[in-house]
C-alpha cells in the first residue's frame, strides 16, 4: 500500500502523493514541451529557409493570382482574366535595363490591342509615383500599369530584380518567364503569338 | 432704374471685397512647407530598408531607388507627418519588411521572444548544470575521504592488535 495512507476516522484508503514520482512527472512534461517548442520553431525556421531559396514561378504552373490597382484607380484581377494571354512587367523608374525594352513592350501592346485578347499589366516594383509616372510619360506607355502595394505581387511571383516579365497563358498558367528585358520586339511577339496560335 | 444700378454696384463691390478677403484667408490657411535636415531625414531613414538593397539602411544606401525614398520622406516630413505616419506608410506600400523591427504581430513575435527566452533557458541550464557539477564533486570528496578513513581505520586496528598481542 505505498502511496496510501489509511485514514483512522473514516477507515478509507487516502492518496498520499509521492513528491519524488510528482516532480518526476513535471519534468517529464517540461521536457515534452521544450522539445516540441524546439520542433516547432525549426519548422518555422525550415519553412521561412525554403521560401527563401525557391527560384522564380515556374513555367507550367499555375500563375500567382494578384490584383492590381492602377495609378488610375482601376482595379485589375488575373482571375477576371481568363481568355485572354496576360503579359505581367516588372519594372521600376530606377532600373536602367527597364528603359531597354519600354518601348518594345508598348510597341508590342499597341500591335495585340485591337484583337482585345491580349493584356499587358506593368506592375511598378519599389517605386515612388512622381517618378514612376515620369518615366511612364517618357516613353508613352498606354498599358495599364499601377504600384506594386505591400510588393505583395513580385513576392508572390517571387522575382529576383527587374525587369521580369511574366507571360500567361488564357487558362491562367505561366507560359513565359523572361528574366531580365527583352532584346527586341520581336522576342515578345515570338511568346505572345505561341500562345495565340495554340488557343482554343 | 439708375438707383437700382447703384444697388447693383454696391452688391457687386462688396461681393468682391468678401471674395478677395475669402481668397486672402485661404492662401493664408495653406500648409507652408517646413524646412527639413537631412539629419531629420535620415533619423528615418536609418529605421528603413529598401527591398532592392538588403540589410543596408536606407540612410547609407547609395543607390537611385533609395535616394528617391529619402526624397519621399523629405517631401513627407515638409508636410509635417510624423515619423510614426511615414514608417507606417512605407510599411503600407513596400511591405513590413522595409521596417528595421518588425512589428509586434504574427510570427514577427518570435523575434522578440525566442531570443531572451533562450538566453534564460541556457542560462538556467547552465546554473543547473554548475549546481549539479559542484555536487557530484562534494559527493566524490566525500566519498574518498571515508574510503580513505576506512582505510586508515583498518591499518590502526590491525597496529593495535599487533601492539596488544606484543604487550601481551
Amino acid at each position: 500500500m505505498e502511496g496510501l495512507l489509511m485514514n483512522e476516522h473514516q477507515n478509507t484508503p487516502t492518496p498520499v502523493e509521492n513528491p519524488q514520482a510528482e516532480t518526476q512527472r513535471k519534468v517529464g512534461w517540461g521536457r515534452i514541451l521544450a522539445w516540441g517548442a524546439l520542433l516547432a520553431l525549426l519548422a518555422v525556421l525550415a519553412l521561412g529557409l525554403r521560401r527563401t531559396q525557391e527560384g522564380p514561378v515556374q513555367v507550367g504552373d499555375a500563375a500567382p493570382e494578384f490584383t492590381l490597382t492602377t495609378f488610375d484607380g482601376e482595379q485589375i484581377n488575373l482571375r477576371d482574366l481568363r481568355g485572354k494571354v496576360v503579359v505581367v512587367n516588372f519594372w521600376a523608374s530606377w532600373c536602367k535595363p527597364c528603359e531597354q525594352e519600354a518601348a518594345d513592350l508598348e510597341a508590342a501592346w499597341r500591335y495585340y490591342q485591337p484583337r482585345g485578347d491580349v493584356l499587358f499589366l506593368g506592375v511598378n516594383y519599389v517605386d515612388t509615383e512622381p517618378e514612376a509616372r515620369a518615366y511612364m510619360q517618357k516613353f508613352d506607355i498606354t498599358y495599364p500599369n499601377g504600384a506594386d502595394l505591400g510588393t505583395r505581387i513580385s513576392q508572390a511571383y517571387r522575382i529576383r530584380g527587374v525587369p521580369e516579365t511574366y507571360v500567361i497563358d488564357q487558362e491562367g498558367v505561366l507560359r513565359y518567364a523572361q528574366i531580365g528585358p527583352y532584346s527586341s520586339l520581336a522576342q515578345i511577339q515570338s511568346q505572345v503569338d505561341a500562345l495565340l496560335t495554340t488557343s482554343p | 432704374m439708375r438707383g437700382l444700378s447703384l444697388k447693383h454696384v454696391l452688391i457687386l463691390l462688396l461681393a468682391v471685397v468678401l471674395v478677395g478677403l475669402w481668397a486672402s484667408q485661404a492662401h493664408a490657411q495653406e500648409p507652408t512647407p517646413i524646412p527639413v535636415t537631412d539629419d531629420q531625414v535620415n533619423a528615418i531613414a536609418k529605421q528603413l530598408y529598401c527591398p532592392v538593397c538588403e540589410n543596408v539602411p536606407l540612410d547609407v544606401c547609395g543607390t537611385q531607388a533609395c535616394a528617391q525614398w529619402r526624397a519621399l520622406i523629405r517631401e513627407q516630413l515638409s508636410k509635417g507627418w510624423t515619423e510614426e505616419q511615414i514608417k507606417q506608410y512605407f510599411a503600407e506600400q513596400y511591405g513590413a519588411r522595409v521596417l528595421a523591427e518588425p512589428p509586434r504581430q504574427g510570427l514577427n513575435w518570435l523575434v522578440y521572444i525566442v531570443p531572451p527566452v533562450a538566453l534564460l533557458l541556457g542560462a538556467y541550464l547552465l546554473f543547473r548544470g554548475l549546481q549539479n557539477w559542484r555536487r557530484l564533486a562534494q559527493e566524490e570528496t566525500v566519498a574518498l575521504a571515508e574510503a580513505e578513513s576506512a582505510e586508515e581505520d583498518k591499518y590502526l586496528k590491525q597496529l593495535e592488535e599487533e601492539l596488544k598481542r606484543r604487550g601481551d
